[in-house]
């Protein structure tokens, strides 16, 4: 495929490593002159210097032929206008945007960035995913069906510990894919499995019934 | 009419004032203090500190209820974004925003912006006046 990278950062450094390791063909383009040359120095002849928000830069870049466009520079704004252009002016199919403000997510979905990678966010659930006062994580938005896939740690004061499954009231649209708990292997719950205290339970549910969920699996 | 305008240099400040004058609502937002010097000792709106992009910062702003919206930050893209956030999320009836490169203008203009390029319009009026 040939895919076009806005922002030669360190996302778009490694990245592009990566995607030429998969036999790619990559084309970073970067503003800052010095950058561009430490990644030439390091990767061979990828980087462009460049506006990658400029129509004229991409045209030379072959953009109407590019797979995908990816933006990954430091500023949302530069991200949506970079993507734009690539879809509206050159019809690039796939156009991923990286954001770092969360609240951008919907904008950018809205303004027709076909995917957003929300780094803020991605860290702090992986943060908070760490801490004990947070029993529920996202583990994987699945925003184009409407429904998130999260981790429930079962406290020692959660009330559905003792209960089956098929006496808990999960709210509608959720559901109980996996159980891991240290004493044996992970596995998907019956309606007779019993929820013990430790329990990590993987589940499907959507955003509106999250909060729902974390109740009915909470102490509170 | 209740107006918006984003980014307090000299062209904001200048429309804030002319539209204060007016009798118009005026609110300017910037993300430095230090812009809104720039206001004339007579301005009777609001001058507000924030960054025009956040959507907490444009509803504080008023634009939740804002009859148009004006984005004259130095940054293309930032005047770009935010007038998109105006026009596609708050559905501000009408979005202006200055755009110096003349082919981001031109696209955006055909995606349904009103967008004016002073670069194109400067160097009209230059023109014109070289060879007259």
């Amino acid at each position: 495929m040939y895919i076009i990278v806005i922002g030669g950062g360190r996302v778009g450094y490694y990245l592009t490593k990566a995607l030429l390791s998969e036999g790619h063909e990559v084309v970073i383009i970067e503003k800052d002159a010095g950058v561009c040359k430490i990644i030439n120095d390091e990767l061979g002849g990828v980087c462009i210097r460049g506006d990658g928000c400029e129509a004229a830069t991409l045209a030379e870049q072959g953009t109407s032929r590019a797979d995908i466009l990816i933006a990954v520079t430091g500023d949302d704004e530069d991200n949506l206008v970079a993507c734009q252009v690539a879809k509206y002016r050159f019809n690039v199919a796939r156009t991923i945007a990286r954001i770092r403000n969360p609240q951008n997510e919907s904008v950018f979905r809205k303004l027709g960035i076909d995917i957003t990678v929300d780094s803020t966010s991605v860290i702090l659930e992986h943060i908070k995913g760490e801490l004990p006062t947070y029993p529920l994580t996202h583990l994987k938005d699945l925003g184009e069906v409407g429904l998130e896939i999260v981790e429930v740690r079962i406290m020692p004061d959660s009330k559905a510990i003792g209960k089956k499954v098929k006496d808990l009231p999960l709210p509608p649209g959720s559901r109980l894919s996996l159980i891991i708990h240290q004493s044996q292997k992970p596995h998907i719950p019956s309606a007779d499995t019993t929820i013990r205290d430790g329990d990590r339970i993987i589940a499907i549910t959507t955003p509106e019934q999250e909060e729902a969920l974390r109740t009915v699996l909470s102490g509170t | 009419m209740k107006v918006v305008i984003m980014g307090c240099g000299r062209v904001g400040a200048r429309l804030a004032g002319l539209l204060d004058g007016d009798g118009h609502s005026v609110t300017i937002l910037d993300t430095d203090t230090y812009s809104f010097r720039r206001l004339p000792p007579t301005f009777k709106g609001n001058a507000l500190v924030g960054n025009g992009l956040d959507q907490e910062v444009l509803k504080r702003s008023g634009i939740e209820d804002a009859d148009a919206f004006v984005a004259t930050t130095q940054g293309d893209n930032r005047n770009i974004m935010a007038s998109q956030i105006a026009k596609n999320i708050f559905n501000v009836p009408k979005v202006v925003s200055r755009i110096y490169d003349p082919l981001r203008q031109e696209l955006y203009s055909t995606m349904g912006l009103d967008a004016i390029s002073p670069t194109t319009i400067f160097a009209q009026i230059l023109r014109e006046r070289v060879e007259s």
